[in-house]
Protein backbone atom coordinates (compact mmCIF):
# COMPACT_ATOMS: atom_id res chain seq x y z
CA UNK A 1 0.00 0.00 0.00
CA UNK A 2 2.41 2.74 0.91
CA UNK A 3 4.84 1.49 -2.11
CA UNK A 4 1.96 2.07 -4.46
CA UNK A 5 1.60 5.71 -2.67
CA UNK A 6 5.16 6.25 -2.75
CA UNK A 7 5.88 5.22 -5.99
CA UNK A 8 3.56 8.02 -8.18
CA UNK A 9 5.21 10.49 -5.76
CA UNK A 10 8.78 9.58 -6.96
CA UNK A 11 8.03 9.52 -10.28
CA UNK A 12 5.92 13.16 -9.71
CA UNK A 13 8.87 14.24 -7.80
CA UNK A 14 11.58 13.15 -10.92
CA UNK A 15 9.37 14.74 -13.47
CA UNK A 16 9.37 17.88 -11.67
CA UNK A 17 12.86 18.04 -11.69
CA UNK A 18 13.10 17.35 -15.20
CA UNK A 19 10.59 19.76 -15.95
CA UNK A 20 12.46 22.23 -14.13
CA UNK A 21 15.83 21.53 -15.60
CA UNK A 22 14.58 21.60 -19.49
CA UNK A 23 12.53 25.19 -18.83
CA UNK A 24 13.00 27.79 -20.77
CA UNK A 25 11.38 30.29 -18.93
CA UNK A 26 11.29 31.23 -15.03
CA UNK A 27 7.48 30.14 -14.40
CA UNK A 28 8.03 26.51 -15.90
CA UNK A 29 11.11 26.56 -14.14
CA UNK A 30 8.89 27.54 -10.36
CA UNK A 31 6.91 24.92 -11.13
CA UNK A 32 8.75 22.41 -11.70
CA UNK A 33 10.33 23.02 -8.73
CA UNK A 34 6.73 23.26 -7.21
CA UNK A 35 5.81 19.81 -8.36
CA UNK A 36 9.53 18.78 -7.65
CA UNK A 37 8.47 20.00 -3.28
CA UNK A 38 4.78 19.03 -3.46
CA UNK A 39 6.20 15.27 -4.11
CA UNK A 40 9.15 15.10 -1.41
CA UNK A 41 6.49 16.86 1.05
CA UNK A 42 3.78 14.45 0.09
CA UNK A 43 6.09 11.57 0.50
CA UNK A 44 7.38 12.56 4.04
CA UNK A 45 3.24 13.31 4.91
CA UNK A 46 2.49 9.32 4.10
CA UNK A 47 5.76 8.11 5.53
CA UNK A 48 5.26 10.32 9.49
CA UNK A 49 1.73 8.20 9.19
CA UNK A 50 2.18 5.11 8.33
CA UNK A 51 -0.17 4.28 5.35
CA UNK A 52 -2.85 5.97 8.17
CA UNK A 53 -4.78 7.78 5.24
CA UNK A 54 -6.85 9.78 7.77
CA UNK A 55 -8.90 7.44 9.99
CA UNK A 56 -11.99 9.15 12.00
CA UNK A 57 -11.44 10.50 15.43
CA UNK A 58 -14.66 8.13 16.64
CA UNK A 59 -15.77 5.59 14.67
CA UNK A 60 -19.81 6.03 14.37
CA UNK A 61 -22.37 3.87 15.57
CA UNK A 62 -22.70 1.28 12.78
CA UNK A 63 -18.70 0.54 12.64
CA UNK A 64 -18.01 2.49 9.40
CA UNK A 65 -14.83 4.04 9.77
CA UNK A 66 -15.77 7.07 7.76
CA UNK A 67 -13.03 9.51 6.17
CA UNK A 68 -13.44 12.44 8.19
CA UNK A 69 -10.05 13.84 8.13
CA UNK A 70 -10.04 14.84 4.52
CA UNK A 71 -13.68 16.22 5.01
CA UNK A 72 -12.18 18.67 7.97
CA UNK A 73 -9.52 19.63 5.28
CA UNK A 74 -12.18 20.56 2.87
CA UNK A 75 -13.63 22.80 5.17
CA UNK A 76 -10.49 24.83 6.00
CA UNK A 77 -9.68 24.72 1.95
CA UNK A 78 -12.69 25.98 1.05
CA UNK A 79 -13.08 28.90 3.84
CA UNK A 80 -9.59 29.68 3.43
CA UNK A 81 -10.11 30.28 -0.73
CA UNK A 82 -13.35 31.92 -0.12
CA UNK A 83 -11.86 34.91 1.45
CA UNK A 84 -8.65 35.02 -0.85
CA UNK A 85 -11.15 34.82 -3.77
CA UNK A 86 -13.83 37.37 -2.51
CA UNK A 87 -10.79 39.60 -1.36
CA UNK A 88 -9.46 39.58 -4.69
CA UNK A 89 -12.90 40.60 -5.98
CA UNK A 90 -13.62 43.25 -3.79
CA UNK A 91 -9.99 44.58 -4.99
CA UNK A 92 -10.82 44.43 -8.86
CA UNK A 93 -13.94 45.97 -8.02
CA UNK A 94 -12.36 48.68 -6.68
CA UNK A 95 -9.78 49.04 -9.35
CA UNK A 96 -13.08 49.76 -11.85
CA UNK A 97 -14.03 52.54 -9.81
CA UNK A 98 -10.84 53.71 -9.13
CA UNK A 99 -7.96 52.37 -11.38
CA UNK A 100 -4.94 54.27 -9.56
CA UNK A 101 -5.45 51.33 -8.22
CA UNK A 102 -3.73 49.23 -10.72
CA UNK A 103 -0.80 50.94 -9.07
CA UNK A 104 0.85 50.27 -12.90
CA UNK A 105 2.43 47.68 -12.05
CA UNK A 106 1.74 44.33 -14.55
CA UNK A 107 1.45 41.87 -11.34
CA UNK A 108 -1.00 43.68 -10.22
CA UNK A 109 -3.83 45.38 -12.98
CA UNK A 110 -7.04 44.22 -13.74
CA UNK A 111 -5.93 42.48 -16.67
CA UNK A 112 -4.44 39.72 -14.54
CA UNK A 113 -5.92 40.16 -11.38
CA UNK A 114 -9.56 39.51 -13.22
CA UNK A 115 -8.50 36.09 -14.23
CA UNK A 116 -6.87 34.91 -10.37
CA UNK A 117 -10.52 36.32 -8.86
CA UNK A 118 -12.69 34.18 -11.34
CA UNK A 119 -10.14 30.99 -10.75
CA UNK A 120 -9.96 31.80 -7.28
CA UNK A 121 -14.10 32.09 -6.56
CA UNK A 122 -15.19 29.40 -9.27
CA UNK A 123 -12.44 26.30 -8.70
CA UNK A 124 -10.32 27.00 -5.52
CA UNK A 125 -13.82 28.50 -3.55
CA UNK A 126 -15.85 26.01 -5.46
CA UNK A 127 -14.10 23.48 -6.10
CA UNK A 128 -13.12 22.98 -2.93
CA UNK A 129 -16.38 23.25 -1.83
CA UNK A 130 -17.44 20.17 -4.23
CA UNK A 131 -14.35 18.08 -3.15
CA UNK A 132 -15.48 18.35 0.82
CA UNK A 133 -19.34 17.68 0.45
CA UNK A 134 -18.50 15.07 -1.79
CA UNK A 135 -15.97 13.29 -0.04
CA UNK A 136 -18.64 13.79 2.72
CA UNK A 137 -21.90 13.10 0.96
CA UNK A 138 -20.63 9.70 -0.84
CA UNK A 139 -19.16 8.20 2.43
CA UNK A 140 -22.40 8.64 4.49
CA UNK A 141 -24.82 7.84 1.51
CA UNK A 142 -23.38 5.07 0.60
CA UNK A 143 -22.20 3.77 4.28
CA UNK A 144 -18.93 2.84 3.33
CA UNK A 145 -15.47 4.96 3.90
CA UNK A 146 -14.30 6.45 1.22
CA UNK A 147 -12.03 4.39 -1.46
CA UNK A 148 -8.45 4.64 -2.28
CA UNK A 149 -6.45 4.95 0.68
CA UNK A 150 -4.00 7.89 0.05
CA UNK A 151 -5.70 8.43 -3.24
CA UNK A 152 -8.46 11.15 -2.13
CA UNK A 153 -5.53 12.95 -0.43
CA UNK A 154 -3.82 12.92 -3.82
CA UNK A 155 -7.13 14.59 -4.82
CA UNK A 156 -7.25 17.17 -2.05
CA UNK A 157 -3.56 18.26 -2.63
CA UNK A 158 -3.01 17.51 -6.22
CA UNK A 159 -6.20 20.09 -6.52
CA UNK A 160 -4.23 23.00 -4.39
CA UNK A 161 -1.15 22.41 -6.13
CA UNK A 162 -3.73 23.01 -9.44
CA UNK A 163 -4.58 25.73 -7.50
CA UNK A 164 -1.51 26.94 -6.52
CA UNK A 165 0.44 26.91 -10.26
CA UNK A 166 -2.66 28.55 -12.22
CA UNK A 167 -2.68 31.72 -9.78
CA UNK A 168 1.20 32.43 -9.81
CA UNK A 169 1.18 31.78 -13.76
CA UNK A 170 -1.88 34.32 -14.03
CA UNK A 171 0.28 36.95 -12.08
CA UNK A 172 2.94 36.54 -14.16
CA UNK A 173 1.31 36.06 -17.07
CA UNK A 174 1.05 32.85 -17.96
CA UNK A 175 -2.31 32.46 -19.80
CA UNK A 176 -4.00 30.40 -22.60
CA UNK A 177 -6.42 33.50 -22.53
CA UNK A 178 -9.72 31.05 -22.40
CA UNK A 179 -11.56 32.59 -20.04
CA UNK A 180 -12.46 30.42 -16.98
CA UNK A 181 -9.91 27.98 -18.60
CA UNK A 182 -6.49 30.51 -18.51
CA UNK A 183 -4.24 27.78 -17.24
CA UNK A 184 -1.33 26.83 -19.71
CA UNK A 185 -1.24 23.09 -20.77
CA UNK A 186 1.20 21.68 -18.21
CA UNK A 187 -1.11 22.81 -15.58
CA UNK A 188 -4.13 21.35 -17.40
CA UNK A 189 -2.05 17.99 -18.06
CA UNK A 190 -1.90 18.24 -14.49
CA UNK A 191 -5.60 18.92 -13.43
CA UNK A 192 -6.71 15.96 -15.92
CA UNK A 193 -4.03 13.49 -13.75
CA UNK A 194 -6.30 15.16 -10.67
CA UNK A 195 -9.52 15.03 -12.36
CA UNK A 196 -9.09 11.44 -13.38
CA UNK A 197 -7.94 10.18 -9.89
CA UNK A 198 -10.93 11.47 -8.32
CA UNK A 199 -13.66 10.28 -10.91
CA UNK A 200 -12.09 7.19 -9.44
CA UNK A 201 -12.34 7.26 -5.71
CA UNK A 202 -15.47 8.69 -6.37
CA UNK A 203 -16.86 5.47 -8.48
CA UNK A 204 -14.62 3.02 -6.48
CA UNK A 205 -16.76 4.50 -3.20
CA UNK A 206 -19.66 3.79 -4.83
CA UNK A 207 -18.96 0.40 -6.25
CA UNK A 208 -18.46 -1.05 -2.27
CA UNK A 209 -21.23 1.07 -1.14
CA UNK A 210 -23.68 -0.35 1.13
CA UNK A 211 -26.77 0.69 0.44
CA UNK A 212 -28.23 -0.91 -2.74
CA UNK A 213 -29.75 2.46 -3.94
CA UNK A 214 -27.80 5.36 -5.37
CA UNK A 215 -29.11 8.83 -3.56
CA UNK A 216 -29.92 11.56 -6.06
CA UNK A 217 -26.74 13.66 -4.93
CA UNK A 218 -24.64 11.14 -6.03
CA UNK A 219 -25.88 11.31 -9.23
CA UNK A 220 -25.36 15.15 -9.33
CA UNK A 221 -21.76 14.85 -8.05
CA UNK A 222 -21.28 12.03 -10.85
CA UNK A 223 -22.50 14.32 -13.72
CA UNK A 224 -20.50 16.91 -12.32
CA UNK A 225 -17.00 15.07 -11.75
CA UNK A 226 -17.51 13.48 -15.58
CA UNK A 227 -18.98 16.23 -17.46
CA UNK A 228 -15.80 18.34 -15.98
CA UNK A 229 -13.39 16.15 -17.36
CA UNK A 230 -14.76 15.53 -20.89
CA UNK A 231 -14.79 19.36 -20.83
CA UNK A 232 -11.67 20.49 -19.62
CA UNK A 233 -9.90 18.36 -22.15
CA UNK A 234 -11.31 18.82 -25.36
CA UNK A 235 -11.24 22.80 -24.88
CA UNK A 236 -7.82 22.26 -23.26
CA UNK A 237 -6.28 20.34 -26.56
CA UNK A 238 -3.45 22.32 -27.37
CA UNK A 239 0.12 22.45 -28.95
CA UNK A 240 2.81 23.56 -26.32
CA UNK A 241 5.71 25.67 -28.53
CA UNK A 242 7.95 23.04 -27.06
CA UNK A 243 8.39 21.30 -23.78
CA UNK A 244 10.27 23.48 -22.09
CA UNK A 245 8.42 26.96 -22.66
CA UNK A 246 4.93 27.66 -20.62
CA UNK A 247 3.67 28.75 -24.03
CA UNK A 248 1.07 26.83 -26.10
CA UNK A 249 -1.69 27.11 -29.10
CA UNK A 250 -4.95 26.11 -28.69
CA UNK A 251 -6.27 23.28 -31.25
CA UNK A 252 -8.95 25.29 -32.64
CA UNK A 253 -9.01 28.27 -34.48
CA UNK A 254 -11.41 30.95 -35.12
CA UNK A 255 -14.79 30.35 -34.61
CA UNK A 256 -14.57 27.08 -33.73
CA UNK A 257 -12.71 27.55 -30.75
CA UNK A 258 -15.00 30.11 -29.74
CA UNK A 259 -17.69 27.58 -29.90
CA UNK A 260 -15.31 25.04 -27.88
CA UNK A 261 -14.84 27.63 -25.51
CA UNK A 262 -18.52 28.80 -24.62
CA UNK A 263 -19.63 25.26 -24.69
CA UNK A 264 -16.58 25.03 -21.95
CA UNK A 265 -17.74 27.91 -20.13
CA UNK A 266 -21.40 27.25 -20.32
CA UNK A 267 -21.58 23.72 -18.97
CA UNK A 268 -18.45 25.20 -16.50
CA UNK A 269 -21.79 26.66 -15.14
CA UNK A 270 -23.74 23.98 -15.72
CA UNK A 271 -21.95 21.25 -14.43
CA UNK A 272 -19.30 22.60 -11.94
CA UNK A 273 -21.56 25.11 -10.33
CA UNK A 274 -24.92 23.59 -10.85
CA UNK A 275 -25.25 20.02 -11.09
CA UNK A 276 -22.11 19.63 -8.30
CA UNK A 277 -23.81 22.33 -6.34
CA UNK A 278 -27.15 20.38 -6.41
CA UNK A 279 -25.78 17.58 -4.98
CA UNK A 280 -24.97 19.55 -2.42
CA UNK A 281 -28.73 20.50 -2.17
CA UNK A 282 -29.98 17.31 -2.38
CA UNK A 283 -28.07 15.87 0.73
CA UNK A 284 -27.47 19.15 3.02
CA UNK A 285 -31.10 20.74 2.85
CA UNK A 286 -32.34 17.93 4.13
CA UNK A 287 -30.53 17.37 6.62
CA UNK A 288 -30.45 20.37 8.60
CA UNK A 289 -34.41 20.58 7.46
CA UNK A 290 -34.25 17.34 9.06
CA UNK A 291 -36.95 16.16 6.16
CA UNK A 292 -36.75 14.13 3.21
CA UNK A 293 -36.87 16.27 -0.35
CA UNK A 294 -40.03 17.02 -1.40
CA UNK A 295 -39.87 14.63 -4.15
CA UNK A 296 -37.72 12.21 -4.52
CA UNK A 297 -39.44 11.18 -8.54
CA UNK A 298 -38.82 15.14 -9.20
CA UNK A 299 -35.44 14.87 -8.12
CA UNK A 300 -34.64 12.06 -11.00
CA UNK A 301 -36.98 13.79 -13.84
CA UNK A 302 -34.68 17.22 -12.64
CA UNK A 303 -31.28 15.53 -13.16
CA UNK A 304 -31.91 13.87 -16.71
CA UNK A 305 -33.47 17.02 -17.99
CA UNK A 306 -30.97 19.21 -16.73
CA UNK A 307 -27.82 17.63 -17.70
CA UNK A 308 -29.47 16.52 -21.23
CA UNK A 309 -30.46 20.50 -21.68
CA UNK A 310 -27.73 22.10 -20.38
CA UNK A 311 -25.08 20.36 -22.79
CA UNK A 312 -26.42 22.24 -25.74
CA UNK A 313 -26.84 25.90 -24.30
CA UNK A 314 -23.26 27.14 -24.97
CA UNK A 315 -23.92 28.81 -28.31
CA UNK A 316 -25.95 31.53 -26.49
CA UNK A 317 -22.55 33.28 -25.45
CA UNK A 318 -22.37 33.85 -29.15
CA UNK A 319 -25.32 35.61 -30.42
CA UNK A 320 -24.57 37.90 -33.56
CA UNK A 321 -21.05 36.84 -34.22
CA UNK A 322 -19.57 34.17 -37.15
CA UNK A 323 -21.21 31.89 -35.22
CA UNK A 324 -24.08 29.96 -37.58
CA UNK A 325 -27.42 31.61 -36.95
CA UNK A 326 -28.95 27.91 -37.07
CA UNK A 327 -26.46 27.34 -33.46
CA UNK A 328 -27.42 30.92 -32.12
CA UNK A 329 -30.60 29.61 -32.49
CA UNK A 330 -30.19 26.15 -31.08
CA UNK A 331 -28.28 27.55 -27.79
CA UNK A 332 -31.13 29.90 -27.02
CA UNK A 333 -34.06 27.62 -27.46
CA UNK A 334 -31.91 25.11 -25.28
CA UNK A 335 -30.97 27.47 -22.89
CA UNK A 336 -35.12 28.81 -22.47
CA UNK A 337 -36.30 25.11 -22.20
CA UNK A 338 -33.78 24.99 -19.10
CA UNK A 339 -36.36 27.01 -16.99
CA UNK A 340 -38.48 23.85 -16.81
CA UNK A 341 -35.51 21.67 -15.00
CA UNK A 342 -34.05 24.32 -13.55
CA UNK A 343 -37.16 25.80 -11.55
CA UNK A 344 -38.08 21.98 -10.73
CA UNK A 345 -35.05 21.42 -8.83
CA UNK A 346 -35.60 24.90 -6.96
CA UNK A 347 -39.24 23.99 -6.12
CA UNK A 348 -38.28 20.27 -5.18
CA UNK A 349 -35.54 22.31 -2.92
CA UNK A 350 -37.55 24.51 -1.33
CA UNK A 351 -40.50 22.64 -0.84
CA UNK A 352 -38.69 20.20 1.20
CA UNK A 353 -39.32 22.87 3.98
CA UNK A 354 -42.69 22.54 3.27
CA UNK A 355 -44.12 21.56 7.01
CA UNK A 356 -41.56 22.92 8.69
CA UNK A 357 -41.01 26.44 7.29
CA UNK A 358 -41.44 27.72 11.06
CA UNK A 359 -37.65 26.73 11.09
CA UNK A 360 -36.35 29.35 9.27
CA UNK A 361 -36.97 31.81 11.87
CA UNK A 362 -34.96 30.06 14.48
CA UNK A 363 -32.42 28.28 12.22
CA UNK A 364 -29.89 30.55 10.50
CA UNK A 365 -27.86 27.76 8.58
CA UNK A 366 -31.31 26.64 7.46
CA UNK A 367 -32.35 30.56 6.63
CA UNK A 368 -28.90 30.04 4.08
CA UNK A 369 -29.63 27.11 1.85
CA UNK A 370 -33.15 28.29 1.47
CA UNK A 371 -32.24 31.86 0.18
CA UNK A 372 -29.30 29.64 -2.05
CA UNK A 373 -32.36 27.96 -3.90
CA UNK A 374 -34.36 31.07 -4.38
CA UNK A 375 -31.39 32.96 -5.53
CA UNK A 376 -30.69 29.71 -8.05
CA UNK A 377 -34.30 30.19 -9.07
CA UNK A 378 -33.78 34.15 -9.64
CA UNK A 379 -30.67 33.21 -11.66
CA UNK A 380 -31.78 30.36 -13.67
CA UNK A 381 -35.24 32.67 -14.53
CA UNK A 382 -33.04 35.38 -15.39
CA UNK A 383 -30.50 33.22 -17.62
CA UNK A 384 -32.78 31.95 -19.91
CA UNK A 385 -34.14 35.59 -20.49
CA UNK A 386 -30.98 36.85 -21.76
CA UNK A 387 -29.76 34.62 -23.98
CA UNK A 388 -33.06 35.71 -26.07
CA UNK A 389 -31.30 37.12 -28.89
CA UNK A 390 -33.36 40.16 -28.56
CA UNK A 391 -33.15 40.72 -25.15
CA UNK A 392 -28.78 39.71 -25.74
CA UNK A 393 -28.42 42.60 -27.92
CA UNK A 394 -29.21 44.91 -25.33
CA UNK A 395 -27.43 42.38 -22.49
CA UNK A 396 -24.33 41.18 -23.75
CA UNK A 397 -21.48 42.68 -23.08
CA UNK A 398 -22.56 45.22 -20.58
CA UNK A 399 -22.55 44.96 -16.43
CA UNK A 400 -25.96 43.02 -16.49
CA UNK A 401 -24.03 39.69 -17.13
CA UNK A 402 -21.98 40.53 -15.00
CA UNK A 403 -24.48 40.90 -12.42
CA UNK A 404 -26.46 37.64 -13.09
CA UNK A 405 -23.30 35.43 -12.66
CA UNK A 406 -22.95 37.49 -8.97
CA UNK A 407 -27.02 36.74 -8.18
CA UNK A 408 -25.83 33.04 -8.88
CA UNK A 409 -22.00 32.89 -7.97
CA UNK A 410 -22.51 34.91 -4.42
CA UNK A 411 -26.31 34.17 -4.18
CA UNK A 412 -26.48 30.14 -5.26
CA UNK A 413 -22.80 28.61 -4.99
CA UNK A 414 -22.02 30.86 -2.32
CA UNK A 415 -24.76 30.40 0.19
CA UNK A 416 -25.29 27.06 -0.52
CA UNK A 417 -21.31 26.13 0.32
CA UNK A 418 -21.71 28.43 3.84
CA UNK A 419 -24.74 26.14 4.47
CA UNK A 420 -22.57 23.22 4.38
CA UNK A 421 -19.87 24.66 6.15
CA UNK A 422 -21.80 25.49 9.11
CA UNK A 423 -23.78 22.19 8.58
CA UNK A 424 -20.50 20.22 8.93
CA UNK A 425 -17.87 22.28 10.91
CA UNK A 426 -19.87 21.02 14.50
CA UNK A 427 -20.47 17.42 13.37
CA UNK A 428 -16.28 17.10 11.86
CA UNK A 429 -15.08 18.24 14.82
CA UNK A 430 -17.46 16.21 16.98
CA UNK A 431 -18.90 19.58 18.78
CA UNK A 432 -22.06 19.78 20.16
CA UNK A 433 -22.85 23.01 18.04
CA UNK A 434 -21.45 25.96 16.25
CA UNK A 435 -19.85 28.55 17.82
CA UNK A 436 -22.72 30.82 17.58
CA UNK A 437 -26.17 30.93 15.64
CA UNK A 438 -26.29 34.67 15.99
CA UNK A 439 -23.14 35.11 13.94
CA UNK A 440 -24.48 32.65 11.47
CA UNK A 441 -27.50 35.46 11.26
CA UNK A 442 -25.25 38.14 10.87
CA UNK A 443 -23.68 36.99 8.00
CA UNK A 444 -26.78 35.79 6.39
CA UNK A 445 -27.69 39.96 6.73
CA UNK A 446 -24.52 40.62 5.20
CA UNK A 447 -24.35 38.62 2.43
CA UNK A 448 -27.91 38.84 1.29
CA UNK A 449 -27.92 42.55 1.38
CA UNK A 450 -24.44 42.33 -0.44
CA UNK A 451 -26.22 40.59 -3.42
CA UNK A 452 -28.79 42.69 -3.34
CA UNK A 453 -26.70 46.01 -3.52
CA UNK A 454 -24.41 44.44 -6.10
CA UNK A 455 -27.13 42.78 -8.68
CA UNK A 456 -29.33 45.99 -8.74
CA UNK A 457 -26.34 48.40 -8.76
CA UNK A 458 -25.04 45.83 -12.16
CA UNK A 459 -29.04 45.81 -13.49
CA UNK A 460 -29.08 49.70 -13.58
CA UNK A 461 -25.42 49.86 -14.79
CA UNK A 462 -25.80 47.26 -17.55
CA UNK A 463 -28.99 48.12 -18.70
CA UNK A 464 -28.01 52.10 -18.69
CA UNK A 465 -24.56 51.16 -21.04
CA UNK A 466 -26.12 48.80 -22.92
CA UNK A 467 -29.24 51.53 -23.85
CA UNK A 468 -26.00 54.14 -24.62
CA UNK A 469 -24.03 51.94 -27.09
CA UNK A 470 -27.27 51.62 -28.94
CA UNK A 471 -27.81 55.16 -28.83
CA UNK A 472 -27.76 57.01 -32.08
CA UNK A 473 -28.67 61.00 -33.05
CA UNK A 474 -30.77 62.42 -35.42
CA UNK A 475 -27.87 62.07 -38.11
CA UNK A 476 -27.33 58.78 -37.17
CA UNK A 477 -24.43 59.19 -35.49
CA UNK A 478 -23.36 56.75 -31.93
CA UNK A 479 -24.78 59.45 -29.14
CA UNK A 480 -22.19 58.71 -27.05
CA UNK A 481 -18.46 57.51 -26.79
CA UNK A 482 -17.24 54.79 -25.13
CA UNK A 483 -15.58 57.19 -22.38
CA UNK A 484 -19.01 58.43 -22.07
CA UNK A 485 -20.45 54.95 -20.89
CA UNK A 486 -17.26 54.01 -18.74
CA UNK A 487 -17.87 57.73 -16.96
CA UNK A 488 -21.54 57.45 -16.42
CA UNK A 489 -20.88 53.96 -14.48
CA UNK A 490 -18.68 55.30 -11.94
CA UNK A 491 -21.29 55.52 -9.46
CA UNK A 492 -22.47 52.23 -9.68
CA UNK A 493 -19.09 50.58 -9.58
CA UNK A 494 -18.60 51.86 -6.24
CA UNK A 495 -22.05 50.93 -5.56
CA UNK A 496 -21.14 47.78 -6.56
CA UNK A 497 -17.83 47.22 -4.02
CA UNK A 498 -20.36 48.30 -1.17
CA UNK A 499 -22.15 45.57 -2.02
CA UNK A 500 -19.33 43.45 -2.43
CA UNK A 501 -16.87 44.58 0.80
CA UNK A 502 -20.40 43.62 2.60
CA UNK A 503 -20.28 40.13 1.42
CA UNK A 504 -16.46 39.31 1.93
CA UNK A 505 -17.27 41.11 5.75
CA UNK A 506 -19.54 38.09 6.12
CA UNK A 507 -16.88 35.60 4.65
CA UNK A 508 -14.86 37.03 7.75
CA UNK A 509 -16.98 36.54 10.55
CA UNK A 510 -17.83 32.80 9.06
CA UNK A 511 -14.12 31.90 9.23
CA UNK A 512 -13.83 33.42 12.36
CA UNK A 513 -17.17 31.01 13.62
CA UNK A 514 -15.87 27.88 12.10
CA UNK A 515 -12.40 28.25 14.09
CA UNK A 516 -14.22 29.20 17.18
CA UNK A 517 -16.44 25.84 16.16
CA UNK A 518 -13.31 23.83 15.56
CA UNK A 519 -11.86 25.13 18.86
CA UNK A 520 -14.69 23.75 20.66
CA UNK A 521 -16.12 27.42 21.96
CA UNK A 522 -19.18 28.13 22.39
CA UNK A 523 -20.22 31.68 22.33
CA UNK A 524 -22.29 33.34 25.62
CA UNK A 525 -25.48 34.16 23.82
CA UNK A 526 -29.62 34.29 23.94
CA UNK A 527 -30.59 31.18 22.05
CA UNK A 528 -32.89 31.21 19.14
CA UNK A 529 -36.68 30.13 20.34
CA UNK A 530 -37.64 26.52 18.92
CA UNK A 531 -41.34 26.46 20.70
CA UNK A 532 -43.41 25.55 17.65
CA UNK A 533 -44.45 28.99 15.66
CA UNK A 534 -48.13 28.19 16.25
CA UNK A 535 -49.93 27.37 19.58
CA UNK A 536 -53.32 26.38 20.18
CA UNK A 537 -55.27 29.21 21.22
CA UNK A 538 -56.14 28.14 24.45
CA UNK A 539 -52.33 27.69 25.05
CA UNK A 540 -51.87 31.26 25.57
CA UNK A 541 -53.66 31.42 28.93
CA UNK B 1 -24.69 14.77 -48.18
CA UNK B 2 -26.19 18.53 -48.12
CA UNK B 3 -26.16 20.95 -45.48
CA UNK B 4 -29.62 21.54 -45.66
CA UNK B 5 -29.80 16.86 -45.09
CA UNK B 6 -27.81 17.19 -41.88
CA UNK B 7 -29.64 19.94 -40.61
CA UNK B 8 -33.44 17.77 -41.25
CA UNK B 9 -31.76 14.54 -39.65
CA UNK B 10 -30.58 16.45 -36.71
CA UNK B 11 -34.17 18.72 -36.35
CA UNK B 12 -36.06 15.27 -36.88
CA UNK B 13 -34.25 12.82 -35.04
CA UNK B 14 -32.72 15.05 -32.66
CA UNK B 15 -36.27 15.81 -31.09
CA UNK B 16 -37.09 12.11 -31.56
CA UNK B 17 -34.42 11.06 -29.26
CA UNK B 18 -34.66 13.72 -26.24
CA UNK B 19 -38.67 12.99 -26.81
CA UNK B 20 -37.95 9.84 -26.15
CA UNK B 21 -35.47 9.86 -23.25
CA UNK B 22 -37.83 12.37 -21.26
CA UNK B 23 -40.80 10.05 -21.67
CA UNK B 24 -38.64 7.10 -20.41
CA UNK B 25 -36.96 8.83 -17.22
CA UNK B 26 -41.00 10.06 -17.01
CA UNK B 27 -41.90 6.58 -17.16
CA UNK B 28 -38.98 5.09 -14.79
CA UNK B 29 -39.98 7.76 -12.25
CA UNK B 30 -43.29 7.71 -11.83
CA UNK B 31 -44.28 4.69 -12.15
CA UNK B 32 -46.20 3.12 -9.49
CA UNK B 33 -44.68 0.08 -8.85
CA UNK B 34 -41.55 2.25 -7.65
CA UNK B 35 -43.26 4.55 -4.73
CA UNK B 36 -42.03 2.58 -2.17
CA UNK B 37 -38.81 2.39 -3.46
CA UNK B 38 -38.23 5.85 -3.60
CA UNK B 39 -39.77 6.54 -0.70
CA UNK B 40 -37.06 4.77 0.75
CA UNK B 41 -34.20 6.22 -0.99
CA UNK B 42 -35.57 9.75 -0.35
CA UNK B 43 -34.42 8.66 3.33
CA UNK B 44 -30.79 7.47 3.23
CA UNK B 45 -29.59 10.70 4.32
CA UNK B 46 -31.33 9.93 7.72
CA UNK B 47 -29.65 6.27 7.62
CA UNK B 48 -26.88 7.14 9.62
CA UNK B 49 -25.44 9.64 12.73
Amino acid sequence: MTFLTMLPLFLGGLLGLFVAAGASDTVLYAHGLLLFLFCVLGAFWVLKRGGDAGGPARVTDDGIEYNGAIVRAGVIATTFWGIVGFLVGLVIALQLAFPVLNFDLPWTNFGRLRPLHTSAVIFAFGGNALLMTSFHVVQRTCQTRIAGGFAPWFVFWGYQLVILMAATGYLFGVTQSKEYAEPEWYVDLWLTIVWVVYLLVFLGTLWKRKEPHIYVANWFYLAFIVTVAMLHIVNNLAVPISFGSTKSYVLFSGVQDALTQWWYAHNAVGFFLTAGFLGIMYYYVPKQANRPVYSYRLSIVHFWSLIFLYIWAGPHHLHYTALPDWAQTLGMTFSVMLWMPSWGGMINGLMTLSGAWDKLRTDPVLRLMAISIAFYGMSTFEGPLMSIKAVNALSHYTDWTIGHVHSGALGWVGMVSFGAIYFLAPRMWGRERLYSLRLVSVHFWLSTVGIVIYASAMWVSGIMQGLMWRAYDSLGFLEYSFAETVEAMHPFYVIRAIGGGLYVLGAFIMAWNVYQTTRGNLRDERPYETRPATQPAGAQA
Amino acid sequence: MTFEDVAVFSRTWGLVYMVAIFVGVLIYALRPGAKKKFRDAAQIPFKED
